[in-house]
């Protein structure tokens, strides 16, 4: 469990990073928390030939809060975006949501943005990023785009960041004064990826739940009638696509999706 | 008096050293050392057509390659059964590296050796082995069934057929007037322990010797083991055991084919070779255990009082039975627990799978055979609407019926004989302290809540402290510090402190002038290996006698020194004295000095010393017949048979009713391991045990594929409980103390795992109300029998 021989890169500004990514291409995996990327390199699972260590770029590592959103850097550990107390009264789901994403230790190293760049479908931000209708926002040494959530995830494990480029933020609306936020989940342990997870925000009569673990991405089903038990089971149930694996089988996801959405709509009604 | 230690909390001697991040492990020595790698096996069952590593030998860095073609002498040989059995009559095991034939995912096939573990394992990505697929038996369906066969040469699959029994039990079961058959599984979990196994040789050409470091359990034995494949002189081999992370059974095993490969290759290389086990080779190379299938027929009386039981049952031993058919002849014996079976018999097969091969992890056979007899507890209190409780207490052999004699052969070859125990004051105790009493009061208020809950039990007899003999060496220096040795090794049980405290005591010195060392073959030459739950009982014992002998030796030389009778002087707080008379006393150092007729004045206590030495005879020998120099003594411990611990278990699960999320409320142990030494580190080995009791009965399985890829080879997949999932475990302690050793001890090291799958299902069973037949058991499976259950009963 040693991984291949890679060149290193550690660019010590955004113009660099963007530079030798630009050089590199698809040979370059960015590396950040590195909580994913390093032990799939050391499995040989993956094998870049190159790494750009992004964690001496200044002015990556901010949570900035405004009046209608939460900009997370691409340095901003889970744990810094967890503690943030303004981040927390601005959108009280991300701190709900990260103290399900694995343990402290991996939190103080791991990033929010690395989380959705890599994109598991069992992994709870890109859900939060769905919910508050959030967007990555993806430099090259071209330019600069903004990707909305529902179109950045594209499959398991995969999201939309083309080579060359550096995902340097992620931003989550903050949601209208008076909303409610919920996120619950049945995982094997305490800090494991979800069996099945579910979010949930309610606000000005609307609702919408994100389901993790049942689908290739996260799963936004907007609820019309969040008050009506039939059509909510309906539609979470029309939405999702559980498969079974060695911890579980797809019809018990299937059931915790119906149970954990009762549950988390229960909770912000 | 000097405070006695025995039966003291006294803190760990070990953990300023390990908490500080200064412990020794394998991986921590030998930065000068080549390192190497393993190409292994990606098929379960296949041929070997073709080794090609041409690749390979243009990566930088690389030293050697080697196949099997390239073993010489005995190193070519298949590795070693370590303990035959006569009904073991086709025992198989591996080559270091394999010979035309892998049998399971993991095997050696090709070994490299480089500058570091990274460029072996380039160069290792490199080489191309081609093989000819083979089918692949999986699971104990598959190896019973014996459509494919693991080893062409051996029929059905089947190693070993072995019965025992007491008469004729089907005939007691069917005379009986109730009659309950069952069929249980239970799964295969791992020791895996947080160390994997690692070897350092180093070659002396100088002195032609060869000193090797290995995580194992067993240094003296990885020594002859050594010495023999390798053709050296055993005075020319050395072992010795740095800190171990732990190992739960899985180093016991020996040698490992790389423990001869490491040294091979230092030898043929003329440099230090390390290898470093990673977990991916941990998961898939080292050993598993636990898989077994049980079918029991049992009958009894209306009082739930057992007349017969019968139990047949099927063992997977993986590929190669290397450790001989130790966990299912352990099975087979302490599945009876702490119960009369009436008549019994016990018949099981040792099954050969294209898997990892089986060896003891913690409990060695015992969780699987508490648990079929737990569950025959608990079907038999359902059948019979009698508390679970009372039909335990109903069988229970009785205090005054110790010893008891099961009229069976137990693992060490030696008859199944309990020689002590009160079983129905542990269970009182135990009722006392989980409340069994006012459970259903509990069940009632949480189910007013909405909650489901559900209370289980669990009981267990444990074997512990084998034979054969463990020996221990003291000296006491001429400053005073007692230097212990003791053959057998450490994993972090505690070890240090807990044969100082014996050595202390009985020698009458401070703890902190005790210093003990464990597992170094330059050392202590003669010892078995930790396992069995054998330190405090064998070596234990064995450091007493010795400290008793050479205060004995300290005792006469001061007698003489001070002019006084032995039976007038004491030895208090490393000091010989005169009873009643303070004043007038040697400390152990000097004492020390005097014992050696050669006495250059080196430091104080030879100084001291002179003022006691007695005008020599002309006529006598310095050394005089039997007499040896210096304050230092060996003595062994070896008992006529195991020493049987138990224990009791009580669980408190609240079942989710919608997601099925399986939760431990309380954990409640009563145990009883004889006298304790050390309270606190014996309840470090329950809580430990616990821990992985909980992981066999909730969380950990080997999830093999039908072609034989295990499937959750990492942390990732293969679950074993954190801290957040370990229950608080609450702990009460019965001594009866053992005859047979002369500390009364019992072993505890494997203890707390023992009954846990079987308690949590007992109470998950209580809780649901549904029957469980399968362990280990997740909130997947859990709601696929409530919906089958459903089904049946609707």
């Amino acid at each position: 469990m040693k991984p291949p021989a890679f060149a290193y890169h550690r660019p010590r500004s955004l113009a660099d990073a963007l530079d030798v990514l630009a050089r590199l291409g698809a040979e370059a995996k960015v590396l950040a928390g590195g909580q994913s990327l390093v032990p799939l390199m050391s499995m040989r699972l993956a094998a870049p030939a190159a790494l750009v260590d992004v964690n001496h770029v200044p002015g990556l590592d901010s949570v900035e809060v405004t009046a209608d959103r939460v900009v997370v850097g691409a340095l901003a550990r889970h744990s810094r975006v967890e503690h943030d107390p303004e981040a927390y009264d601005a959108v009280p789901l991300l701190r709900r949501a990260l103290l399900l994403v694995a343990h402290p230790t991996i939190r103080n190293r791991g990033t929010t943005v690395g989380s959705l760049v890599h994109g598991d479908p069992a992994a709870e931000m890109p859900a939060v990023l769905c919910l508050l209708d959030g967007f990555v926002t993806l430099r090259s040494a071209s330019g600069s785009r903004d990707v909305p959530a529902d179109a950045f995830f594209t499959g398991p494990m995969e999201s939309d960041v083309r080579p060359g480029e550096l995902a340097v933020s992620a931003t989550f609306r903050r949601p209208p004064a008076g909303s409610r936020s919920s996120f619950l989940e049945v995982s094997r342990r305490h800090g494991d990826y979800a069996v099945c997870g579910v979010g949930a925000v309610v606000s000005d009569g609307t609702a919408r739940v994100a389901l993790i673990g049942v689908g290739a991405g996260p799963v936004l089903v907007p609820l019309d009638e969040p008050d009506d038990p039939d059509r909510v089971a309906a539609a979470v149930d029309a939405a999702i696509e559980p498969e079974d694996d060695i911890h579980a089988t797809a019809d018990y996801r299937r059931h915790l999706a119906q149970v954990l959405t009762r549950r988390a709509l229960a909770e912000v009604s | 008096m000097t405070t006695r230690l025995f039966g003291e909390r006294v803190p760990r001697v070990e953990d300023p050293r390990l908490v500080t991040g200064n412990g020794r492990f394998l991986d921590d020595l030998g930065h000068d050392a080549l390192e190497a790698a393993f190409v292994r096996s990606p098929h379960a069952h296949a041929r070997i057509v073709d080794i090609d590593v041409s690749e390979a030998l243009d990566v930088e860095g690389l030293v050697a390659i080697y196949t099997y073609d390239d073993l010489d002498g005995r190193t070519g040989e298949a590795l070693p059964l370590l303990i035959p059995h006569p009904t073991l009559t086709h025992g198989r095991t591996p080559h270091a590296l394999a010979r035309d034939e892998v049998n399971h995912v993991g095997e050696a096939v090709v070994m490299v050796v480089a500058t570091s573990r990274y460029v072996a394992e380039d160069a290792a990505e490199r080489v191309r082995v081609e093989y000819d697929f083979l089918p692949a038996v999986v699971g104990i369906e598959a190896a019973r069934a014996a459509e494919e066969l693991v080893h062409d040469d051996v029929p059905g699959n089947l190693a070993a057929r072995m019965v025992q029994q007491t008469g004729d039990a089907d005939a007691a079961v069917d005379a009986a007037p109730n009659l309950l058959e069952l069929d249980l599984e239970i799964e295969r979990s791992a020791s895996m322990p947080l160390e994997g196994k690692g070897v350092l040789a180093r070659w002396d050409p100088d002195d032609e010797s060869l000193l090797v470091h290995t995580s194992t359990q067993t240094s003296t034995s990885v020594r002859q083991a050594l010495a023999a494949k390798l053709g050296l002189p055993v005075d020319r081999v050395e072992v010795v055991t740095p800190d171990v992370g732990g190992g739960f059974g899985v180093k016991i095993v020996h040698p490992w084919p790389e423990e001869i490969l490491v040294p091979w290759a230092a030898i043929r290389l003329g440099r230090p070779v390390k290898w470093t086990e990673d977990r991916r080779e941990h998961f898939v190379s080292s050993a598993h255990e636990r898989g077994q299938l049980h079918h029991v027929r049992v009958g009894y009386d209306d009082e739930g009082v057992l007349a017969g039981l019968s139990v047949r049952f099927w063992h997977d031993n993986g590929a190669y039975v290397p450790y001989g058919l130790i966990v299912p002849i352990i099975t087979s014996t302490q599945l009876l627990g702490p119960y009369k079976p009436g008549v019994y018999r016990v018949e099981f097969d040792s099954l050969y799978t294209n898997t990892v091969l089986v060896t003891p992890y913690r409990g060695a056979g015992r969780p699987q055979g508490c648990y079929v007899m737990e569950r025959v507890m608990d079907a038999i209190a359902a059948e019979r609407g009698i508390d679970r409780t009372v039909v335990r207490e109903r069988n229970f052999i009785r205090p005054e019926e110790m010893p008891y004699d099961h009229g069976l052969i137990f693992q060490d070859g030696r008859p199944l004989l309990y020689d002590s125990g009160d079983y129905p004051a542990t269970l009182a105790k135990l009722k006392k302290l989980v409340g069994w009493d006012g459970f259903e009061a509990y069940r009632e208020q949480a189910r007013a809540e909405g909650r489901r809950v559900g209370i289980g039990l669990a009981c267990y007899v444990e074997g512990t402290g084998v034979g054969p003999y463990e020996g221990g060496h003291i000296r006491v220096e001429t400053d005073g510090t007692v230097v212990v040795s003791t053959g057998l090794t450490t994993q972090g049980q505690g070890h240090r402190t807990m044969l100082a405290q014996i050595v202390a005591d009985e020698l009458g010195v401070p703890f902190d002038r005790v210093r003990v060392t464990t597992g170094d073959t330059r050392r202590f030459k003669y010892a078995v290996g930790t396992f069995a739950s054998r330190t405090a009982v064998m070596s234990g014992s064995a450091v007493a006698l010795t400290a008793r002998s050479v205060r004995d030796k300290a005792l006469t030389i001061a007698a003489e020194a001070l002019e006084v009778d032995v039976e007038d002087l004491e030895v208090v707080d490393g000091h010989v004295r005169v009873k009643g008379s303070p004043s007038s006393s040697i400390d152990l150092g000097a004492v020390a000095v005097l014992s050696n007729p050669l006495r250059y004045a080196f430091d104080e206590a030879a100084a001291r010393a002179t003022q006691f030495a007695a005008p020599a005879d002309p006529e006598k020998p310095p050394v005089g017949p039997g007499e040896q120099p210096g304050l230092e003594g060996s003595d062994y411990y070896s008992p006529p048979r195991s020493t049987f611990a138990n224990g009791m278990h009580a669980v408190v699960v609240e079942t989710d009713p919608d997601t099925a999320e399986i939760r431990v409320l309380r954990y409640c142990v009563v145990h009883d391991c004889g006298t304790l030494v050390n309270p606190m580190l014996v309840e470090g080995q329950i809580h430990g045990g616990v821990a992985q009791g909980v992981g066999g009965a909730l969380y950990e399985r080997m999830e093999y594929a039908p072609d034989g890829q295990l499937l959750n080879a990492s942390f990732m997949d293969f679950l074993m409980p954190y801290a957040s999932e370990v229950p608080e475990v609450e702990i009460d302690h019965l001594v009866t103390p053992s005859p047979l050793n002369p500390l009364g001890v019992k072993g505890a090291g494997e203890a707390g795992v023992i009954p846990g799958a079987a308690a949590i299902a007992s109470a998950i069973e209580d809780a649901e109300g549904l029957t469980i037949t399968r362990m280990p058991i997740s909130p997947s499976e859990l709601f696929a029998l409530r919906a089958a259950h459903r089904k049946e009963t609707p």
